[in-house]
């Protein structure tokens, strides 16, 4: 019944406690992560059709790409939760996933969602510092059905934090909040980034998202990566300066859209 | 036959209309707080019926031969409350029920984690089990009395193997729908399969085990009066049939009363443990 079994793959193997170990020797704590040559078919159409992607340790990456162009597939797999017919993928062994929807266990208290998986002796108290950090330790006792759509992300945040991922996966995390929470909860990851240090990528479907958190944006098309954007604008960020316009009508561009459209 | 049903509900008539689910909804929405102020006003209806029940009996429009009147059956209660009757007959009967059903949770749960925890489990557990429920098995009756004699056995018998089957029903189909976007986190997270089972899988099933142990008891009290009318010789129903031989209706309309009781009772119950182990459900999903 668990995700990620063994399938096809030359190199990659889909279980996820295999990590770096299994796919290449790990040299530092926290090796990049590499992704060479990756195919993954649904049917007879490939949505990722050899594939490269590098995301080098401490790196934040933010993913575009039109709907259905396989964002979600490529996080999936280096989740481990889906396995590509070919290609090679280089890991850091602890990887984290926040989803667009929280995904909480219903049945346990937030704190127990958060420490789900944790060696049992400081459980509680690593939940409770990874709740502080985001702002969320005074509804530790609660059940997740009782939590707002906000808060419950910030749930599934902290329990992705807690285990100090060398590489956290975000799925549009903020898709389903409101304009206001999603900036709180866009400062919020960002502080956490600079704190921990970890490698991020962002899938995203807006443009300013990735232009106000990654240090890269991509942009999936035809299964590979069509753009590489360096964004090389200090932060703390802010919309609207000429360098980050002329960002944005890149990113837009390649998206397939005019920035007069966009707005 | 289209044009019937234009007469009868011309465009956006729901919601004006005094019937159909506009009206329906409106007399929901005025009328379920009142009935939670006033909670009596649900018994007006059943007092009603007593009295005039005991109204009828009293001036001889119902011969008290085929229907008692509710103060004889009241008498008859007291009596057998006094001669300790009842409660000899009432605990043989509870002792049987609560036998089977306890059987019934150990085989039904087991089949089903075993069914519902792996594919082989499910080929070789889930047919036979499918096909046997569609069996009425009180018609087994005969065949238990020829196995099992005439003694407790098969009428604990009876109640284990009418109850198997919601529980199980229930629990398998709880266990094989877990929520994949769930197992897909536990996953995640680095759980291994014990701990997915015991994190992800039972938690999600527990509401359905819960649903299948309701239904399990009432088909436990039903088993358990088809098994009394049978070669008894104590218990509820044994008190009935022996009440029928003497014309006793009185005594059979409080067999049937403490029946009655008994179902009630057992549901609620199941709804208190489910109100405590669904803690986290949110309160108005509770017992639904
Ligand atoms: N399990 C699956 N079976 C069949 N087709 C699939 C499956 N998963 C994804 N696909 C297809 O693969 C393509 C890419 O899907 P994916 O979810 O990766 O897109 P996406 O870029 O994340 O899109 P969105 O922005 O809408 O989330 C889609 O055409 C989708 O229909
Ligand atoms: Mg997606």
């Amino acid at each position: 019944m668990a995700a990620g079994r063994p399938g096809r793959a030359l190199t990659m193997d889909g279980s996820w406690d295999a990590g770096a170990a299994r796919i290449g020797p790990v040299a530092q704590p926290a090796p990049d992560t590499k992704v060479r040559g990756l195919v993954r078919r649904f049917g007879p159409t490939a949505v990722l059709d050899g594939l490269d992607i590098d995301i080098p340790a401490g790196r934040f990456v933010a993913l575009l790409g039109r709907s259905g162009s396989g964002k979600t597939t490529l996080l999936r797999t280096l989740a481990g939760l889906d396995t590509a017919e070919q290609g090679e993928v280089i890991l850091p062994p602890k990887r984290a996933v926040v989803f667009q929807e929280p995904r909480l266990m219903p049945w346990k208290r937030v704190w127990e969602n958060v420490a789900l998986g944790l060696p049992d002796h400081d459980a509680r108290d690593r939940a409770e510092l990874a709740l502080r950090e985001v702002e969320l330790a005074h509804r530790m006792d609660a059940w997740p059905l009782t939590l707002s759509g906000g808060e419950a992300q910030r749930a599934g945040l902290a329990r992705a934090l807690v285990r100090d991922p060398d590489l956290l996966l975000l799925d549009e995390p903020f898709a389903a909040l409101d304009a206001l929470t999603r900036l709180r909860m866009q400062a919020l990851v960002t502080a956490l980034w600079k704190r921990h240090g970890m490698a991020a990528l962002l899938v995203t479907h807006d443009v300013d998202e990735a232009l106000l958190l990654a240090d890269h944006a991509v942009v999936l098309q035809r299964g590979q990566i069509g753009l590489q954007l360096p964004i090389d604008l200090p932060r703390p960020r802010r919309h609207g300066t000429p360098a980050f316009a002329v960002l944005r009508g890149e990113l837009l561009g390649s998206l397939g859209l005019s920035a007069e459209e966009a707005a | 036959m289209s044009e019937q049903v234009l007469n009868v509900a011309p465009p956006g008539a729901w919601r004006r209309g005094s019937t159909g689910i506009g009206a329906w909804l409106r007399r929901q929405e005025v009328s379920a707080p009142r009935l939670r102020g006033l909670g009596l006003r649900r018994f007006a209806t059943p007092l009603g019926i007593l009295i005039l029940w005991q109204a009828a009996s009293s001036s001889g429009v119902l011969p008290a031969r085929a229907v008692p009147p509710p103060l004889a059956v009241v008498a008859a209660a007291r009596d057998l409350l006094l001669s300790g009757a009842l409660i000899h007959h009432l605990s043989v009967s509870l002792l049987r029920v609560a036998a089977g059903l306890a059987i019934a949770i150990a085989a039904g749960a087991s089949l089903a984690l075993a069914a519902g925890l792996s594919r082989l489990g499910e080929d070789l557990i889930d047919p036979p089990l499918q096909m046997a429920r569609t069996l009425p098995f009180l018609a087994l009756v005969p065949l238990f009395i020829l196995w099992f004699g005439i003694g407790e056995t098969p009428k604990v018998a009876l109640v284990a193997l009418g109850a198997t089957f919601p529980i199980y029903l229930n629990l398998f189909a709880g266990i094989r729908g877990a929520d994949p976007k769930l197992v897909e986190v536990a996953a995640t997270l680095g759980l291994s399969r014990a701990g997915l089972i015991r994190h992800v899988v039972l938690p999600a099933a527990l509401p359905h085990f819960l649903t299948g142990l309701r239904y399990a008891i009432g088909i436990a009290w039903l088993s358990l009066v088809v098994g009394e009318q049978i070669n008894a010789d104590s218990g509820i129903g044994y008190l009935m049939m022996d009440a029928r031989d003497f014309l006793r209706t009185d005594i059979i309309m409080v067999g049937l009363a403490v029946y009655a009781l008994l179902g009630l009772a057992s549901d609620q119950a199941v709804r208190a443990l489910e109100r405590k182990a669904l803690a986290w459900r949110p309160a108005a999903r509770v017992g639904r």
